[in-house]
């Protein structure tokens, strides 16, 4: 594995680490929006402020992970995307502003009104960036950015891949939230809150994996590298999906949620790989590949040292940080 | 189709179109961020020391300001990362000229801002929600790397913007970037004092404004403990920062003569080089003459060259093409070093008089200063972004890269500037009603501000319920 490889390795597992946990947070907010009224819909939310609170600026932080890989490891590349996928990722940003502000603003608003008017905003937020995300991968993988950018700038993200792209985003990260929401549910002993939650992830989950499956079509036609890598190469990681994906619904059906979200993350990991290894070994998909796209050597031996880092200092503080979330102190209600 | 002609009007022919507006938001989304960047840099270690005597000398006066401080950091810092990520963003989106070729110069000590930010968010994350969730020692403990994260990320960020006013770390060959070393780039010259002046900055900036809430509440006739505590430590923080500020700020000052003579004609409203050189406060240049300035004989020489006599190079040895915007760049500067000194002896004088057994807290000019003292450290980080960068002009890189090269060529820029500003006239006015309503509630007695749609506490679930539905 050249040196480029291994960058590129390092800043896509940070893209599966955004997929799965930035996913969940921005996930929630379907389920915020779907809470109902004032009334009705307190218990979901005050769920979602005590789940996501503590962790979502963390994760969020993912997504900073990669873009200074990628302008660092691959700038010529990460230009290209940028100029040509200018309008979703100014929408994609949006979200991530008014989602964040808003989600913090909300948590200690004054008025029932504030509270509706940040709430709203949060989760409808919430939505969009995951959706536009999905769409700059896909205009990516179905090679829609020329290698020296400015590419079409409608047409790049409007078509079958980045729509597949944009509503499979969005489905697994409901997905992997509802699930996530459900435990934190059970675990809080809210037995009620989690059986209405565990309906709605049921129905997402099973939307998210028809998404998945039936994406295949429209990509097969519109992508065909990325469709022959899938069916091909990466045919393995999708049949690990599906799997994984089926166990996680039946174990959400027999609220068995804790080991739900082991299976669910799976599903969703396996599907995120999948992109990256069908499209292996192009960064930007019949234009540029990965060896092409690197950075001076120096500065990616650079990055390593940098990756080394965040295995010694980041990983382990964020284990801690998810493990106090999940224990008995945490899982209390303690205002704070 | 008003749009478009706006920017014909105002684009300067041959320009990309994508200058003028990418230049107006990098500006404006740079210029919100800092100010909440200070907060996530210098508030961390302020709370640390009212949390520690807190619990240290069991002081529930220190504990309930450290409470509530980390309340608003919760809102602050949220908007704050949000914000810092625009900036990610448009540093490819805006200037995709500086992006491609230079990306893997640069790029490095973003990386290593990146890490930084990481342990800043987690231990953010830990300390919001560590409240009563944890031994109080460890959850005190959890304020010491996100103070360390924001040291290094601080010196990661500036040490970029030291790397375009003093590059380093690769040579230019027929065109090509090449012998690129990022390491060279990361530790330029420029890095360290860059980083000193602008981590001083932050403490200024939220040590000024934290005492100048409390100095409102002491004129508000709400003398008592609180306040006074709530006053002295972020003060004392300010103290130490605004006293130190000016000798960075000169060593700095100094640097310019060499590496960016331009910059430092411009700083000095100096047309022709001349020894020794005045120092030249306020006035304009128009039509290449000097005008409704004063000057101080010899000054200019002493506080740019620490020397009697040594000139001070004007505009005159530099190509008319390669001056930056000159009037601005003057006024910005001279802006910044006025308020920084006056804050400075502000802070001075506090301290002098308490030693002479005044104490400044009761009197109200002093107070009305110390309400006044905040923005004005706000408008002096302003003035020197805006000192530097657009005295950096017309160079993105100096003497490397043009900012007309930088920028995007993409003409939907206006757009997005408008985007940008409908959305942070927004969070700010958000963050404001917020924040209002947070002092309100704390000031009628109410503490733990639960959230308006949350069940009552009776119906909530209790912790004993928690074992039952574990899988």
């Amino acid at each position: 594995m050249t040196l480029a490889a291994v960058v590129a390795a390092a800043m896509f597992a940070g893209v599966i680490v955004y997929a799965l946990f930035a996913g969940a947070d921005f996930g929630s907010g379907f389920y915020d929006l779907t809470a109902g009224g004032a009334q009705r819909g307190a218990a979901v939310r005050v769920l979602i402020d005590h789940s996501i609170g503590p962790v979502w600026e963390a994760n969020h932080v993912w997504l900073i992970y990669i873009l200074v890989m990628w302008w660092t490891g691959f700038p010529t590349s990460f230009a290209a995307v940028m100029t040509t996928l200018f309008i979703p990722l100014i929408l994609a940003l949006t979200g991530i502003v008014l989602r964040g502000a808003s989600f913090a603003f909300r948590k200690y608003a004054a008025t029932m009104a504030q509270a509706r008017l940040f709430g709203a905003v949060f989760a409808g937020s919430s939505l969009i960036t995951p959706f536009f995300m999905g769409a700059v991968a896909g205009a990516i993988a179905s090679g829609r950015v020329p290698a020296e950018g400015y590419g079409d700038r409608i047409g790049s993200w409007v078509n079958p891949t980045s729509m597949v792209g944009g509503c499979l985003a969005v489905a697994t990260s409901v997905f992997l939230a509802g699930v996530f929401l459900c435990a934190d549910a059970a675990r809080s002993g809210n037995v009620s809150l989690a059986d209405v939650l565990r309906r709605r992830t049921l129905a997402v989950g099973i939307v998210a994996g028809a998404t998945v499956f039936a994406g295949l079509y429209p990509i097969y036609h519109d992508a065909p590298v990325l469709a022959k890598g899938l069916l091909g190469r990466a045919s393995p990681l999708l049949v690990v999906a599906a799997v994984a994906g089926s166990a996680a619904v039946m174990l959400v059906h027999r609220r068995r949620f804790s080991l739900a979200r082991v299976f669910a993350a799976l599903a969703v990991g396996t599907v995120v790989t999948g992109w990256g290894v069908a499209q292996y070994p192009w960064l930007l998909v019949e234009e540029v590949t990965i060896s092409d796209a690197a950075g001076a050597p120096a500065t990616l031996a650079g990055l390593l040292v940098v990756v080394a880092l965040a295995v010694v200092l980041v990983l382990p503080a964020l284990s801690y940080l998810l493990w106090l979330t999940q224990t008995e102190e945490w899982t209390r209600d303690v205002n704070g | 189709m008003v749009l478009t002609e706006v920017v014909t009007v105002l684009a300067v022919s041959g320009e990309p179109p994508g200058l003028l507006p990418a230049r107006q938001q990098m500006a404006f989304s740079l210029g919100w961020h800092i100010i909440l960047a200070c907060f996530g840099v210098a508030f961390p270690a302020i709370i640390f020391v009212v949390h520690r005597r807190g619990i240290v000398h069991d002081d529930p006066v220190a504990l309930t300001l450290a409470k509530r401080w980390a309340k608003v950091s919760a809102v602050l810092f949220a908007i704050g990362a949000v914000s810092g990520t625009v900036l990610s963003f448009e540093m490819g989106l805006l200037w995709p000229g500086l992006m491609g070729p230079f990306g893997d110069v640069l790029g490095l000590p973003f990386a290593f801002e990146g890490l930084s930010f990481f342990v800043e968010a987690i231990f953010l994350g830990i300390y919001l929600y560590g409240w009563n969730r944890m031994p109080p020692r460890r959850h005190l403990a959890m304020l010491v790397p996100m103070a360390v994260a924001g040291i290094v990320g601080t010196f990661c960020v500036v040490s970029v913007n030291a790397w375009m006013n003093h590059p380093a770390g690769f040579t230019i060959r027929n065109g090509e970037v090449t012998d690129v070393n990022p390491w060279a780039a990361m530790f330029n010259e420029g890095a360290v004092l860059q980083f000193l002046h602008m981590w001083i900055a932050a403490f200024m900036v939220v040590g000024l404004t934290v005492s100048g809430v409390y100095a409102a509440g002491l004129l508000r006739g709400r003398v008592d403990a609180h306040h006074r505590l709530g006053f002295r430590v972020p003060f004392t923080f300010a103290t130490v920062a605004a006293v130190v500020q000016p000798f960075v700020g000169h060593l700095l000052g100094m640097r310019i003569h060499d590496t960016q003579p331009a910059k430092l004609a411009a700083f000095e409203l100096a047309e022709t080089t001349e020894s020794p050189a005045p120092l030249r406060l306020g006035g304009v240049l128009i039509d290449g003459e000097v005008r409704w300035a004063l000057a101080i004989p010899r000054l200019g020489s002493i506080i740019a060259r620490n020397s009697w006599d040594a000139p001070v190079p004007g505009l005159d040895t530099v190509p008319r093409d390669e001056w930056p915007p000159v009037n601005i760049t003057h006024l910005a500067f001279q802006s910044m070093v006025l308020i920084g000194t006056t804050l400075a002896a502000f802070t001075i004088v506090y301290w002098l008089a308490r030693w002479r057994g005044w104490d400044l807290m009761s009197n109200r000019t002093f107070l009305r200063a110390a309400v006044v003292s905040g923005p004005l450290a706000i408008v002096a980080v302003e003035c020197g972004w805006i000192a530097t960068e657009v005295g950096r002009q017309p160079w993105t890189v100096w003497q490397v890269l043009l900012t007309e090269d930088a920028a995007t060529m993409s003409d939907g820029v206006w757009w997005s500037f408008g985007g940008i500003l409908v959305v942070y006239v927004g969070m700010t006015v958000g963050a404001y009603v917020v924040l209002r309503s947070m002092a309100r509630r704390w000031r009628s007695g109410q503490e733990e501000l639960p959230s308006p749609y949350g069940p009552p506490r009776s119906v909530r679930q209790q912790p004993g319920s928690t074992e039952s539905a574990r899988p």
